[in-house]
Formats: structure tokens, C-alpha cells, sequence
């Protein structure tokens, strides 16, 4: 048995006291490739920040190699969803690819010739080091989600969470990506990604969470990746769960 | 009254000198600190807070002057103006919490009756008439002639402070403003980082207000950062650059008003600040309109060149033994206007690209127009070439594509496009024309 990466247990999140995810329970062994499938508002990228302690949980557990994740903080890499920044914000690549070190640069001090050349590598290995100069909006979709890989790559984190880094890019692109989470995984790390595309599951990931709210079904891709728990998650309606949380928000809005 | 005017352009008054180095320190704190506040799109925070100090200023007044203190002195009224600026805010963020009304909304009621009450407790104030109340209407639209000393050195030392604070968290606070929830993630203490420029914004703000006048703070905190924005694309010459902005603004805007006390500084200053946003608008070297235009028409001119060029090798090319091309005949090979055809030919002929005849209706390319021709045209059927191995495009439609994509291509794409297809080119190192038929190959 590997160890334990990521265990969730018993995990609830609630925006404005109207449940998104009940009772999530996982564990992610070490050095897996983890893909999360869901429809939308399945509470998918909710999952991730919670783990993160970004938002608030209504109860549940979350251990990162064996520790509460503000100890564990600096083993994991995030790379949130593109859409949720401003790409007019006047930063160049390199620039966002150094916010991954200012942790290690440390508080008040200045970024220093070291940092940038980490980050002038981790951005070679997503393959636009020629980029560095480059205002951020003036880079294509492919290349902006590169960029946030390489602010996750460049922390040398060994758990990486990633929202949709797939998502809306192009094929040369999506090539690149799923080649590093190959090598990524070779060197022993581990990474859960949020992935749209059921049909490409079983060649990027070895390993899934089915969810929809709550967990329909986690294990290896082989076991758990078939048609019946697709269904399951994406086929019929959560009907009692769904008419749970709508009676909690009217009660709400009566209140 | 020229004699004043001396003095004070002199800067030989010491009282007026103070007061506009004050003032112009606060200009370049409110500009580094309005970036900020603009990228984390909080800018209509400090109007708020600034219309919401009014009520402050006169209760101070009215609590100071009941207990036997000096009603007008500065930090007394700023105390005052802080508390109910900030009462304020919460009141927004309350509103905002508790009911379903949006941010714009709940800015909008706050701002409004904490002004109207201001408003009203400043009329009882003057009506009560007691010790003196007259120079509190100076924080509706500011005036520096009112300023001592001390409230100078008040305003720049606390402006000062607020600068440090920004340069030593410059980072943290960038990437606050940039991705919040990767800040939340590296364990940054996103709430604090937020108080924290929060109130540096509140501070400004504050110690603005006698300077600039509550109505027009905010235009301190706004302008300077929004016309900077207009000359770069990075944050720190953007900082530095809206720092230097508003400092020349309160200078020239408290400098005006001390020559000519009757009007208000605040104003001045706004409009000061005004028409720098006017000039970089206009001729900002990064986002500028007349650079965008520019920009546009260079590329439009560009693409008409390589146009014109490319007709003409590939009338060469077809057959090698013509001399010249009449006008007629390129005026039929594409949409172009006699006029703009004619505009082209000229430029191509400055250029040295091409030789026409005596009547100027017959055009041949000369050597260097030919090589410059051959690398234009290679590069656009690289790139058609390209769509057509690579791209799944139907080749009928693959010019138009081409058109609208190879304008841009830079070279390093043109080398990868080489190697992409070195088969195809051959010896020639010069693909055929995708349109031709097969001819040549």
C-alpha cells in the first residue's frame, strides 16, 4: 500500500448555508495521476479550494501527507481555473511564474537573480521560455494555462491540485500538459486535476473521483471509470439530494 | 498682487511651500496607492469612505468645541473623519451581507445619506455658530489656504507611511490584486493583506480630504493609476509612473490655488490630474489611441505591401519572361481602389522595390524588391502550406486564412514552419503555389 497523499473525510461545503458538496470521502495515494470528473456544479473546483482551506467547510477532514494543509502548505502546487484572474493585470509571463517562489523569497524582500532563474526554468519546461518578456494578454489560451503551470511547477511542490488545466486548449498544448503530469508522476509526484473530457480519462489518469455533490465512486481508472458510474454521476438527477438543498435555500430566503 | 504671486511662484513663503510639498507627497502616495486599489478593483472604496467622513468631521468639531477643546484642530477632525468613514464601510459591507441589494447599490445609499448627514450637521454647526466654525466647508472641496504647518507635515508624514507600506509589501500585495485564491493557497493571510491595503486607502483618504476636498479624493486615488496605465505594461513603472503623476498634479493644483486663494485647491488639482489622464490617453506609449491607430494603420500599410509584392512575383514567376506589369492589369488581381493602388505603388517605388516607366503605368521589381518579394511570398505559402498539411482546412479556402494570419507571423513561427516542412520545400527551398494546379511540381 503507497502512502497517503490526500485523505478526505466526511467533507461539507456550504455557500451561504446552501450545501455544494456533501460528505466527500477520499483517499489519493502518493504518486498517482488523479482525474475528478463531474458535471457542472458538481462542486469540483469547490472541492479543491476546500482542501486549500480557501473557503470555509461546514465539517470534514482534510490531511495532506498525513497533516493539516497549513503544514503541509508548501508541498502543494495549485493551479486555479484561467478565467479566474485578470489577464490585462500588467505582469509579464515571468513575473507570474515568480509568485510561485514568493513564499521561499519571503516576506517584504525582493525577488533575486536565483528566483528568476527558477522561474526561467520552470517556464522552458512548459516549453515558452521564449516568452518570458511577454505581457500577459498577449499570450494565447494554451500559453496563459502553461504559464500557471509553471507557477505550480516552479514551488517543486509534491502534491499538485490543478483546476480544468485542459480546458480550452489547444492540441499542442493539451500534448504538452499530459506529457509533464507523465514525467511529474515518474518523478514521484502526485496530482489531482479537475478534467471535462470523459473521453480522454482513461489515457491521462490512472486513477478517478466520480462526483457529483458527493463522491459517486473513487479507485483505480479501470475499476470505477465505467458506464454504470458515469450514469450514476452524470445520468440521473440527484433528485433527493437536489430537492434537500432547494428547501434549505427557500427556507433561507424566507428567513 | 504680483508681488504675492512672486512669493509664492518663488516658493519664498515658507507657510506655502510647506503646504505644497505636503500636498504633492500625498499626490504621489494616492498614486501608488490607487494602482493597487484599481487592480483589486476597490477604486470606488475610498469615494465612500470620504463622502461617508463628513458627518465625522463635524461631530468632531461639535464634541471638541462642547468640550472646551480647539474645534478645528487637524487630527481631531481627521479622528473624527475616520470613524464615521469607516462606519461607513461596514455599513456597505453590512447592507451588501444581509440583504440581496448588490455592492453598487449599497456604495450608492451609504455614500449618499452619509454625505446628506454631513451635510446637515455642518448647517447646524455654522447655524449654533460657535468658536468659529468657518473653514470646515474647506473638506467638501479642499483648500490648502487653510493649511498650517503642522497639517502639512501631518499629510506628508502620514502619506509617507502609507508609501513605505506598499514598496515593502509590494509582492504580497501584487499578488493579492492578481490571484487571490493562489495567495490563499500559498498560505498568505489573504484577509489581513486586504485590511492592510484597505487602509492604507483609508489613510490617503483621510488626510486627502483638506487638500483635495471629500468630493474629489477619490480622483486622486483613480486618475493617476488609470493614465499610467496607458504608458506600460508593468506594474512597478506603472506605479511609479502614476506616483509621479499625481504628484505633479497636487503640485501644480495646490500651487494654483495659492496664488489664487478663491479657488478651491481640490479642484485644481483634479483637473490638473484631468488633463494628464488627457495626454495619456492620446499619446500613451503602450495603449495610447493615436499609438493604437498608428499601430493599426502601420499594420493595414504593411499588408497592402506585401500584397502588392506577392501579385507581382507571382506574375513574374508565371512567366519569366515578361519585363513589366501595366497598371491595368494589377489593378484587376485584387479589391484595391485605383487610388490606393496608385498610394501603393508609390510608397513600393520610395521603397526601391520597384521601377516603373515614364508614363508610370508600366512596373517591373528591381533586385532588391525581387528578394524582398520572394521572402514575402514564401512565407505566405509556408504558412497556406501549413494549414493545408496541418490545419484540416479545405485548400480553396486556405488564402483568406492565410491572408489574415501571416501578417503577424514572426520569425521564429516562419523557422518552425520551415522545419515543420522541409520535405516539401525541395531544393528551391520555395514552395509552389498551392493555387496553381499542380503546376511547376
Amino acid at each position: 500500500m503507497d502512502p497517503i497523499a490526500l485523505s478526505v473525510d466526511d467533507l461539507t461545503v456550504a455557500y451561504h448555508r446552501k450545501p455544494v458538496i456533501w460528505d466527500v470521502e477520499f483517499d489519493i495515494p502518493q504518486g498517482k495521476l488523479v482525474g475528478i470528473v463531474g458535471p457542472n456544479g458538481a462542486g469540483k473546483s469547490t472541492l479543491l479550494k476546500a482542501i486549500m482551506d480557501l473557503i470555509p467547510r461546514a465539517s470534514g477532514r482534510v490531511e495532506v501527507f498525513g497533516k493539516p494543509y497549513h503544514q503541509s502548505l508548501h508541498r502543494v502546487g495549485y493551479v486555479p481555473q484561467r478565467e479566474s484572474v485578470d489577464w490585462d493585470f500588467p505582469v509579464d509571463a515571468l513575473d507570474v511564474v515568480t509568485m510561485g517562489l514568493y513564499r521561499r523569497v519571503g516576506w517584504c524582500l525582493p525577488i533575486r537573480k536565483k528566483h528568476r532563474d527558477a522561474a526561467r526554468e520552470a517556464l522552458a519546461r512548459v516549453g515558452i521560455a521564449d516568452l518570458a518578456h511577454r505581457q500577459i494578454s498577449q499570450l494565447s489560451g494554451g500559453q496563459q494555462q502553461r504559464t500557471f503551470l509553471a507557477r505550480a511547477l516552479v514551488q517543486d511542490a509534491d502534491l499538485y491540485l490543478m483546476d480544468e488545466p485542459l480546458a480550452a486548449v489547444d492540441a499542442a498544448t493539451e500534448a504538452a500538459i499530459v506529457e509533464l503530469l507523465k514525467q511529474m508522476q515518474a518523478d514521484g509526484k502526485t496530482a489531482v486535476v479537475i478534467h471535462h473530457d470523459l473521453q480522454s480519462v482513461p489515457d491521462y489518469f490512472d486513477h478517478v473521483v466520480l462526483l457529483n455533490m458527493r463522491v459517486v465512486a473513487t479507485g483505480r481508472t479501470q475499476d470505477v471509470f465505467t458506464n454504470e458510474n458515469l450514469q450514476k454521476t452524470y445520468g440521473g438527477r440527484l433528485t433527493l439530494l437536489d430537492e434537500a438543498t432547494e428547501a434549505m435555500r427557500r427556507r433561507e430566503r424566507g428567513i | 498682487m504680483s508681488e504675492h504671486l512672486w512669493r509664492v511662484l518663488s516658493l519664498q513663503d515658507h507657510n506655502t511651500r510647506v503646504v505644497i510639498f505636503g500636498t504633492a507627497i500625498l499626490g504621489f502616495a494616492a498614486g501608488l496607492v490607487g494602482c493597487l486599489t484599481l487592480l483589486r478593483r476597490r477604486a470606488l472604496v475610498g469615494d465612500a469612505l470620504a463622502h461617508a467622513a463628513l458627518p465625522g468631521i463635524a461631530g468632531a468639531f461639535l464634541v471638541a468645541t462642547a468640550l472646551g477643546y480647539d474645534g478645528k484642530s487637524l487630527p481631531l477632525l481627521l479622528a473624527g473623519a475616520t470613524v464615521s468613514g469607516l462606519f461607513g464601510i461596514v455599513s456597505i459591507l453590512l447592507i451588501r451581507r444581509m440583504t440581496r441589494i448588490k455592492e453598487d447599490a449599497a456604495l450608492g445609499i451609504v455614500l449618499s445619506v452619509f454625505f446628506g448627514l454631513g451635510v446637515a450637521m455642518l448647517g447646524i454647526v455654522t447655524q449654533m455658530n460657535r468658536g468659529n466654525a468657518a473653514g470646515l466647508e474647506s473638506f467638501i472641496y479642499g483648500k490648502t489656504a487653510t493649511m498650517t504647518e503642522s497639517d502639512a507635515r501631518l499629510i506628508a508624514t502620514a502619506s509617507a507611511l502609507c508609501v513605505l507600506v506598499c514598496i515593502a509589501l509590494l509582492k504580497e500585495l501584487k499578488l493579492l490584486c492578481f490571484d487571490e485564491a493562489f495567495a490563499g493557497a500559498r498560505g498568505y493571510p489573504v484577509v489581513l493583506l486586504d485590511i492592510v491595503l484597505m487602509s492604507v486607502v483609508v489613510v490617503v483618504t483621510i488626510v486627502g480630504l483638506q487638500a483635495v476636498g471629500l468630493v474629489l479624493v477619490i480622483a486622486l486615488l483613480v486618475i493617476p493609476a488609470a493614465s499610467a496605465r496607458f504608458w506600460t505594461d508593468r506594474l512597478v513603472v506603472m506605479m511609479v509612473i502614476a506616483s509621479l503623476l499625481g504628484m505633479t498634479g497636487s503640485f501644480v493644483g495646490a500651487a494654483v490655488s495659492a496664488m489664487l486663494p478663491r479657488l478651491p485647491s481640490g479642484a485644481m488639482i483634479v483637473l490638473a490630474a484631468g488633463l494628464g489622464f488627457l495626454v495619456s490617453f492620446l499619446i500613451g506609449t503602450q495603449r495610447g489611441v493615436l499609438v493604437r491607430f498608428w499601430r493599426r494603420r502601420q499594420l493595414n500599410e504593411s499588408i497592402d505591401h506585401q500584397h502588392l509584392l506577392r501579385e507581382l512575383y507571382e506574375i513574374f514567376e508565371h512567366d519569366p519572361d515578361r519585363v513589366s506589369v501595366p497598371y491595368e492589369e494589377l489593378l484587376e488581381r485584387r479589391s484595391w481602389s485605383r487610388k490606393r493602388l496608385r498610394r501603393m505603388l508609390e510608397q513600393a517605388s520610395r521603397n526601391g522595390w520597384i521601377t516603373e516607366n515614364v508614363s508610370k503605368m508600366e512596373f517591373a521589381l528591381t533586385d532588391r524588391g525581387e528578394t524582398e518579394a520572394k521572402r514575402l511570398t514564401r512565407r505566405h505559402r509556408l504558412w497556406e502550406l501549413y494549414l493545408i498539411r496541418y490545419a484540416d482546412i479545405a485548400p480553396q479556402r486556405v488564402d483568406r486564412d492565410a491572408d489574415a494570419i501571416e501578417h503577424v507571423l514572426e520569425p521564429e513561427i516562419v523557422a518552425e514552419l520551415e522545419t515543420l516542412l522541409d520535405k516539401e520545400l525541395g531544393k528551391t527551398r520555395m514552395p509552389d503555389d498551392p493555387h496553381a494546379g499542380g503546376v511547376g511540381s
